[in-house]
């Protein structure tokens, strides 16, 4: 019953949210709640889950359609612990944030969140690939709808055009599956492992890849995710980027390697090059970016670069790191997107020529904004560097060209991730930094050359630094990507056995 | 016991924690003073541990603190070593990193982030710490990144001033440029020999099979591709002279004594892998030698005070490069420990020098000049004695006067060039000549003569807290040579000694008197020569004697044109490259495709089309079993549609 319990519960808070009247202030309350209590099953989940198996635990299996198979068949192993994890805790943290930041029918908004929760965590925990489906799609219709009704100006297009794109490659998947389940005669997805029937095939390999690369997305198919982010409502970009792109990959990890390991082996140098182009791709057109949600969307692009890469290194090292670097991600670059949320409800843009010499006016959003920052550029200390290196040491052992050439992503990501810092906390922005000291005036001055000069006299509208809420959300985050960069054992344990099943070979080449 | 170890990185972290919590509350007096102790602290541990290495009978102290990253194959545990390498190092780092501390708190006086300054100060510490204490590669590069961090954010301490931070900006980049190299070799060391510790590694390299010797070329290749980024080296060495832009306490310990030589440090730890790359080695011992020229000749006709002196900085560290290219590991340490005494000096000695050329600028609120133009100092010896007598004492060292400690170090890697490679000894040669040139120039330009400025005439000697660090930094300066005296002098080769169990027995060659002999007095002759030039530099409007050799002049002057070529070669296609693929291959070409695509399927499925509006109209009646229902409609149609 637990797995039941926790993809249910936030189902279960929509329903209590359609049917009884309550007030916008309780109804907030009782979204976060429902959100929350999924989130604590999650951690008794954790309590219980044995680290040193590399099956499914905490199964349950129910027939629905037995004609064909189809059971209600869920279980969670090393590799979806960590994505239900990760959505139980961004869920509650969107839910939360968005308490002072959606003020528009709200009882609908926070039902969509939580509808969506539900969904995700069926994806990541089903065992059965109609199951999968179901999920999979409705976890498509509420963030349809938060695009489209709590979204920015050109919402509509942006929800449509994220609706019918996934769609599109979901449709071909779902024959893919149909023929499985026909041919295979069940829908039990360990069933079908182990009778691993299509090991071989590329046209099943490839209808489920599409669908999985249109989510992560993967170069080129990423171009609904910029006009998504740019519309999405914070909460929604926060979710969208932290929780829904790793639908993408972590199909192409449990279905792809697992169903189709022979494919994948053949597919790998196009699906590394692939990545590499993604890498590289998405960090220059990031950095080409004023609006500075763009610039994290096009980062995604290329920090879901590695985690392909990673994968398709097909080896346990790579895999692993593919799987952290998915928490890493959803880590820094969903705490990127509520740290332009901030700025934006103060400021009302995102144009970073708007911006500037931010830091001095709000020192305490600069610091853990360059902390964010940080932690994407990959510097060691922080998450984001294990996860990079474990997957390029993967990636390097299977293939060193391409991953020589993805290596140069460290140097693009600096580039684009330090001129926003600069552009959005540095400078003197377009008011005068009021804060300066005299003294530091005159240091300015003098060490800056004859540069540092005038010192502006428009007086600056208040800016308040960040508020509790602000900082209650975000610093989870922070603590995280501090725990992942100094500590990552605990997390590569918990995973081991599961991603090592699936490479029995071990990694290949080492001396 | 094994604790212990952990102490010298836990203490300045400590500090840094303690002033990034409190320091708002505590006043700038209190947080420069905990920031101070915990360094100092951090040095006392470095000579007890020093003292530890110096008794253990493998000459080293470690210690094990679990695994950092344990997956799969690839085990990186926290893992720290302290042998004489290491020990020299630390006390390099926490000795003259204390003094800076101690200095800072004099230079920072009233600035309004002064408790950032020591946040940053402290930090440093910890991570230069980390780097020279790591047992394995890729605990290193930690250090080398956090060190790189600390650049990065006190380059552009001053931030309100968008130049400072771009510098910041512009080193952090180029770094990671080098960064890349580095990562490279690491990857390409596991995947060779299934382990990042220094140990293993060296170990298995030693027995390593002759036909895959050439793995070790390339690796060796990727790592100093490293050090070409952290310590200033061609083709990456652009970054350091922008660095000046950050206080100059920073310029001092970052830039010119510790984190520049974190390459170095790297490279001669790694010297087991450098000795089975002969190629390698010639390669680094070039690009080492054409980068002491080239920055060299630059720092000839600069104006800043601080200019010159970070270009002399990557010309030394040119020097230390080319030692180590050359197999003189002892030479290049060596010149490292020295350079870092009297680079130190010389920084710190420069800011003095610019306080005090600020002083009317901060009693009066005037300021008609530039403080860092030495066109418009002159005669400060006058006003500030001690700041003179110190600032000729590094200049001297680094120009390698005798007995001065620049004199011993340099000579080494001199001689080491004249035993194996006539082309690296000419670029060295004619380097030393500059030196000795620019270091005249500078000292002239900025004590003696008459002053130049009204700012120059109103100088006044600087506080204690900074020039206390001055007179102990110029007896380093005098007395460093004493560490590693030639063959036939008492306490010969101590250095070498000390680093034996490290890199091994180097032989140690007594001082070759023609040589050093022709070297001391080409200096001093390049010395004399620039005081002939500059006695008639007496106004500050006044053109540069150097710009009679014309285009030479230009070029020296202009930096060699590098950071034009780079902007024009590199920067500039790269953001036409960047806005082409934004603006119109992604937005034009790629989404365009999709929107076509999605515009012929929209019009074809009419049905669809009217399904999605629908949805949007009645947004507020979906409810979960709703949505199920209509998805399983369409999932049992086609189900139907394709059974078999």
């Amino acid at each position: 019953m637990t797995l039941s319990l926790l993809i249910f519960l936030p189902a279960l808070g929509a329903l209590a949210l359609s049917v009884l009247p309550l007030r916008p202030n309780v109804a907030r309350w009782v979204a976060l709640l429902f959100s929350l209590a999924s989130g604590a099953v999650s951690l008794a989940l954790l309590a219980g889950f044995n680290p040193a198996a590399a099956g499914f635990q905490f199964v349950e299996a129910m027939p629905w359609i037995p004609a064909y198979d189809i059971g209600y068949r869920v279980g969670v192993d090393g590799i979806s612990i960590w994505l239900v994890l990760l959505t139980n805790l961004i869920f509650p943290l969107a839910i939360f944030y968005s308490f002072q930041a959606v003020r528009e029918r709200e009882s609908a908004y926070y039902r969509m969140f939580l509808l969506m929760q539900t969904a995700t965590l069926g994806v990541f925990l089903s065992l059965d690939l109609f199951l999968f489906y179901v999920f999979w799609e409705f976890a498509l219709v509420p963030m349809y709808f938060i695009i489209g009704i709590w979204g920015g100006a050109r919402r509509v297009y942006a929800a449509l055009k994220f609706f019918l794109f996934t769609m599109a490659g979901s449709v071909l998947m779902l024959l893919g599956i149909l023929y499985i389940g026909s041919t295979g005669g069940t829908f039990d997805l360990v069933a079908l492992q182990k009778a691993n029937l299509w090991s071989a095939s590329l046209p099943l390999f490839a209808v489920f890849t599409l669908a999985f690369a249109i989510k992560v997305p993967l170069w080129p198919l990423h171009t609904w995710l910029p006009d998504a982010h740019v519309e999405a409502p914070t909460a929604g970009s926060v979710v969208l980027a932290a929780v829904l792109l790793k639908m993408g990959t972590y199909g192409l990890l449990r279905f792809d390697l697992g169903l189709f390991a022979e494919a994948s082996r053949v597919a790998a140098p196009v699906m590394m090059t692939l990545a590499v182009i993604g890498i590289l791709y998405g960090a220059i057109v990031a950095f080409a970016q004023s609006d500075a949600k763009k610039l994290v969307a096009y980062s995604s692009v290329s920090h879901m670069g590695y985690v392909v890469l990673g994968l398709f290194a097909l080896n346990s090292l790579g895999a692993q790191g593919a799987l952290l670097q998915m928490l890493n991600h959803g880590l820094s670059t969903g705490g990127l997107f509520l740290a332009i949320g901030f700025i934006y409800e103060r400021l009302h843009t995102r144009e970073m020529g708007n911006m500037g010499g931010l830091w001095a006016r709000m020192p305490l959003y600069g610091t853990l904004t360059l902390l964010l920052v940080l932690s994407s550029v990959g510097l060691p200390a922080l998450n984001g560097f294990v996860g990079e290196f474990v997957i390029l040491q993967g990636a390097f052992l299977a293939n060193p060209v391409a991953t020589a050439f993805a290596a140069f992503g460290m140097v693009l990501s600096a580039v684009y991730l330090l001129t926003l810092f600069q552009k959005m906390f540095l400078g003197k922005g377009r008011e005068a930094d009021q804060s300066d000291h005299p003294h530091a005036a005159a240091h300015d001055a003098a060490h800056g050359g004859a540069h540092g000069g005038a010192h502006g006299s428009a007086t600056a509208p208040a800016l308040a630094d960040l508020t509790r809420r602000e900082v209650a959300v975000v610093v989870p985050l922070i603590v995280l990507c501090f725990v992942i960069g100094l500590a990552s054992t605990p997390f590569f344990d918990l995973m081991r056995a599961s991603v090592s099943a699936l490479f029995p070979a071990g990694v290949a080449g080492l001396p | 016991m094994q604790m212990l170890i952990l102490l010298p990185i836990l203490l300045p972290l400590a500090g840094m924690l303690i002033n990034a919590a409190f320091g708002a509350r505590l006043g700038h007096r209190t947080v420069g003073a905990i920031a101070t102790t915990a360094v100092a602290a951090a040095f006392a541990l470095s000579v007890y541990f020093f003292a530890q290495v110096a008794g253990a009978p493998d000459h080293a102290v470690s210690g094990n603190f679990g695994p950092w990253i344990n997956v799969a194959e690839l085990e990186v545990p926290y893992g720290f070593r302290i042998d004489a390498l290491s020990a020299t190092m630390m006390l390099i780092i926490t000795g003259i990193g204390g003094l800076i501390h101690l200095y800072s708190i004099g230079y920072m006086k009233g600035d309004p982030r002064t408790q950032r300054f020591f946040v940053y100060l402290n930090l440093f510490v910890a991570s230069m710490l980390t780097l020279v204490m790591a047992d394995n590669f890729l605990l290193l590069f930690v250090g080398w990144e956090l060190v790189g961090l600390c650049s990065y954010l006190l380059i552009g301490f001053w931030f309100s001033n968008i130049k400072n931070a771009e510098a910041g900006r512009k080193a952090f980049v180029v770094n990671r440029i080098g960064d890349v190299a580095f990562v490279l070799g690491v990857l390409l060391i596991f995947a060779t020999f299934g382990a990042l510790g220094f140990k293993e590694v060296f170990e298995k390299a030693e027995h390593l099979k002759p036909e895959s010797a050439g793995v070790l070329t390339v690796i060796t290749l990727l790592l100093f591709g490293g050090a070409t980024g952290k310590s200033a080296q061609l083709p990456l060495y652009v970054w350091l002279p922008d660095a000046m832009a950050g206080p100059t306490p920073v310029s001092a310990l970052i830039h010119a004594a510790t984190m520049v030589t974190a390459g170095i440090y790297m490279l001669i730890r790694s010297h087991v892998l450098l000795e089975h790359a002969p190629v390698a080695m010639q390669v680094i011992a070039l690009v080492g030698a054409v980068t002491a020229f080239m920055a060299g000749f630059v720092a000839l006709t600069q104006w800043d005070i601080k200019k010159v002196l970070a270009y002399s900085t990557v010309s030394q560290l040119g020097f230390m490069v080319a030692g180590v290219g050359l197999g003189a590991l002892v030479g290049a340490q060596f010149h490292l420990l020295t350079h870092a005494f009297f680079k130190a000096l010389l920084f710190l000695a420069a800011g003095s020098v610019i306080h005090g050329m600020e002083h009317l600028t901060l009693t009066t609120g005037r300021h008609d000049s530039d403080p860092q133009d030495m066109r418009n100092m002159g005669g400060l010896r006058a006003k500030m004695p001690i700041t003179t007598a110190t600032f000729i004492i590094g200049g001297l060292a680094l120009a390698g006067i005798p007995p001065l400690a620049g004199f011993w170090s340099k000579d080494e890697i001199l001689a080491a060039a004249a035993r194996t490679s006539p082309a690296v000894l000419v670029l060295l040669g004619v380097t030393a000549a500059f030196t000795a040139f620019y270091v005249g120039r500078q000292i002239y330009l900025v004590f003696f003569g008459a002053p130049r400025s009204e700012a120059a005439s109103h100088a006044a000697e600087t506080a204690p807290t900074m020039t206390v660090p001055l007179i102990v930094l110029a007896a380093l300066a005098v007395l460093g040579g004493l560490l590693n005296l030639p063959a036939g002098f008492p306490a010969e080769g101590w250095l070498g000694h000390w680093l034996e169990s490290v890199i091994g027995k180097e032989p140690h060659a007594p001082l070759d008197l023609a040589l050093a002999g022709f070297f001391v007095v080409l200096a001093v002759a390049a010395i004399a020569f620039a005081v002939s030039l500059y006695r008639r530099f007496v106004k500050a409007t006044q053109a540069d004697p150097l710009e009679r050799l014309g285009a030479l002049h230009g070029l020296s002057f202009n930096k060699w044109h590098l950071d034009g070529l780079y902007r024009a070669v590199l920067i500039k296609p790269f953001y036409a490259g960047a806005s082409f693929l934004a603006r119109i291959f992604d937005q034009g070409g790629i989404d365009g495709l999709v929107n076509g695509v999605g515009a012929l399927t929209r019009e074809l499925s009419v049905t669809l089309r009217e399904l999605q509006t629908g949805f949007v109209r009645s947004y507020g009646l979906i409810t979960l079993l709703g949505a199920v229902a209509v998805v399983a409609y369409f999932l049992f149609t086609l189900f139907n549609g394709i059974r078999p």
